[in-house]
């Protein structure tokens, strides 16, 4: 196992405490950084290379020092919980067993940019975490961590925890920050961006629960060895979770560079493939990224070992490769029906389209019923083209990258198993065992 | 602008009633409106609107009727028609009558393929409805929702505030049994919660 820096001492009791977490050296990075000058806890995050792990990847020094600041005007920082990408669990993970990582997180990034009021943004359905976090918020308060003047620094800032109530799209930032304002959570038309124009027109920087927490040991550890720490531009340690037909399914913090081969067969992480059965296909970055075979997610088209960076899992582009996206790492043995799969994956995104582009609103309706005909043996061949055509219609023609999101596992599917779409049309509902297995029915 | 008690309006004044019943927050409900409204900045109180409508639900049998909505309008001094714009876009909103226990099963990517649609099923049989359907005695509901964030621990379902996670049948029929036998209503913000 690598290094450990968001999900260390989890071991120790009461780390979900106050008290438990300072004994671990808990908020010895907030005294750290209120020494500082709030620039120069932005240039730590530049110099520590830290990607936002929510999906995006981009660097977040750099999202940091695009936050406009107009005399006068206050700014925001929100911290984007509203973890809802399928195949997704970290965050959750981290704030249920952790959450004053995030809070001595949210501190810190707010005094350095500027924030004295500041935003969790919790799903709805995750209640119980908005629970333990407000716990965790008033713990801090009455530690003198919250509030004003805070350990006699002469900064203020008051932080509260924010929950939504049921929709994918509000993990998009600015249909977060619509959703926060108290709307429907439709993403907005960029530029402007929400570094000059976000929450109720002010600057704002939202990022994820991730990013946020690993703030903390970039404090502590200075941002030159956090960025020793991986290969290349993806520096750090990354949490990923792990799911499907593993042996050990959770959440594991890596330190980026692991090969994908050692994260899925290792002991230390997931334990190879549950039941003896081969490796088939994963999605690596959550449902939103392109599926790959076995043989490309383990080695580029090029016969390189692949690695869990950002770099090496984009490999090859589209045509041969994918994302670490939100590192929701799903995992599908032989068995698995890609069809199948990617039906359900267009259910979702027809289910969590906002409605506000026609491509996506309708597109992903469409893509939807015809894998549901393919999968009820009605399909003929020519679907398996108005599939390609309408995810190329989606893709890059909408708001946000929503739509590219329901467009991308339609087309990687089809990509790389195009032969199981055809199998499906030419076999209809004649293959009595087959049709039953992949509707998951009972034969009688 | 707030009056001395932090709320927009006073309370006592709304008077909304739905079959010859007054609604209204219980006081401890009030209270916390009142805090949440505060964490806001003057003016943008309407960012309140998604915690109180969870409140709402669970003031008021777990679901949002017109009169409920109106309610929460007249707290927030806002629109009724901006309140019915959010209740019909965030599918935590139930804008029809649920059982006392909305069960929810995640049936998303990882879910499915560890067996949602095992417990899905099954969960129809045993209890005789559809998804999307309550039973006669009004203490179950089942609806299939989109990932939970618990594809490590699939499958799994919520009830109330509670993730039940790596689900058996076994499992399920004894959660199913424990709320049939306590007979209270769950709701996301669960009410013992509503405190100020």
């Amino acid at each position: 196992m690598g290094r450990q820096l968001l999900l260390d001492n989890l071991d120790k009791p009461g780390i979900n405490t106050l008290s438990g977490y300072q004994q671990t050296g808990g908020y010895e990075s907030l005294k750290k950084a209120l020494q500082m000058k709030p620039e120069d806890i932005v240039t730590e995050v530049q110099k520590s290379g830290l990607r936002g792990r929510g999906g995006a990847g981009f660097p977040t020094g750099m999202k940091w020092s695009f936050l406009a600041k107009p005399p006068g005007e206050p700014r925001y920082l929100i911290c984007n919980a509203d973890e809802s990408e399928p195949g997704t669990f970290k965050d959750r993970y981290l704030m249920q067993h952790k959450p004053h990582i995030l809070v001595e997180g949210m501190i810190i990034s707010s005094f350095a940019l500027g924030a004295n009021t500041s935003y969790i943004y919790i799903r709805g359905e995750m209640m119980y975490v908005y629970h333990i976090l407000q716990k965790a918020i008033d713990e801090a308060y009455a530690a003198g961590y919250l509030g004003k003047n805070i350990l006699g620094s002469g900064f203020d800032l008051d932080l509260h925890v924010h929950c939504g109530a049921g929709a994918y799209i509000c993990g998009e930032e600015t249909a977060l920050i619509e959703s926060l304002e108290g709307k429907r959570g439709n993403p907005r038309i960029k530029p402007p961006f929400p570094a000059v124009k976000g929450l109720w027109g002010c600057p704002t920087v939202v990022n994820n629960v991730e990013t946020i927490a690993a703030v903390v040991p970039i404090i502590r550890i200075t941002g030159e060895e956090y960025a020793k720490i991986g290969v290349g531009k993806s520096t750090g340690t990354k949490l990923i979770s792990a799911s499907g037909h593993i042996n050990k399914p959770g959440v594991y913090e890596i330190e980026l560079g692991v090969p994908v081969e050692e994260f899925i067969y290792s002991e230390q992480y997931c334990g190879g493939i549950r039941n003896g059965k081969k490796l088939k296909a994963v999605v690596a970055g959550g449902s939103s990224v392109p599926v790959l075979p076995a043989e490309l997610i383990l080695k580029t088209a090029n016969g390189e070992a692949r690695l869990m960076t950002y770099e090496s899992l984009a490999d090859g582009g589209f045509a041969t490769g994918t994302m670490l996206g939100s590192g929701g790492f799903i995992v599908m043995d032989e068995d698995t029906s890609i069809v199948k799969n990617v039906w359900n994956f267009s259910r979702f995104y027809h289910h969590e389209s906002c409605g506000q582009c026609s491509p996506c609103r309708e597109g992903t309706g469409w893509m939807y019923k015809i894998l549901s005909r393919l999968l009820d043996g009605k399909g003929e061949t020519k679907d398996i083209d108005l599939l390609w055509d309408i995810q190329r219609k989606i893709e890059g023609k909408t708001i946000c990258p929503f739509g590219d999101a329901a467009a991308w596992p339609v087309a990687a599917s089809i990509r790389h198993f195009r032969n199981e779409f055809e199998q499906y049309i030419s076999k209809g509902k004649s293959d009595v065992k087959h049709y039953y297995r992949i509707n998951n029915l009972q034969e009688s | 602008m707030l009056n001395e008690s932090g709320l927009l309006v006073e309370s006592s004044k709304i008077n909304i009633v739905a079959n010859n019943k007054e609604i209204k927050f219980s006081d401890d409900a009030l209270a916390l409106t009142e805090k949440l409204i505060k964490r806001y900045p003057e003016g943008k109180h309407k960012s309140a609107i998604l915690p109180i409508l969870h409140i709402a639900q669970a003031e008021f049998d777990g679901w949002l009727s017109p009169e409920v909505m109106d309610y929460v309008a007249s707290l927030l001094k806002i629109q009724p028609i901006e309140v019915y714009e959010v209740a019909t876009f965030y599918t935590m909103f139930n804008l029809k009558p649920v059982g006392k226990c909305l069960i929810e099963v995640c049936h998303t990517g990882p879910c499915w393929l560890m067996g949602a649609e095992d417990v899905v099923r099954y969960i129809e049989k045993k209890l005789g409805i559809k998804n999307g359907e309550t039973t006669a005695d009004g203490m179950f509901t089942l609806k299939t929702v989109e990932c939970l964030a618990s594809c490590g621990t699939a499958p799994m379902m919520q009830i109330g505030e509670t993730y039940h996670e790596n689900l058996t049948l076994e499992k399920v029929d004894a959660i199913l049994d424990d709320h049939r036998n306590a007979g209270v209503r769950r709701t996301h913000w669960e009410k013992e919660k509503i405190k100020p």
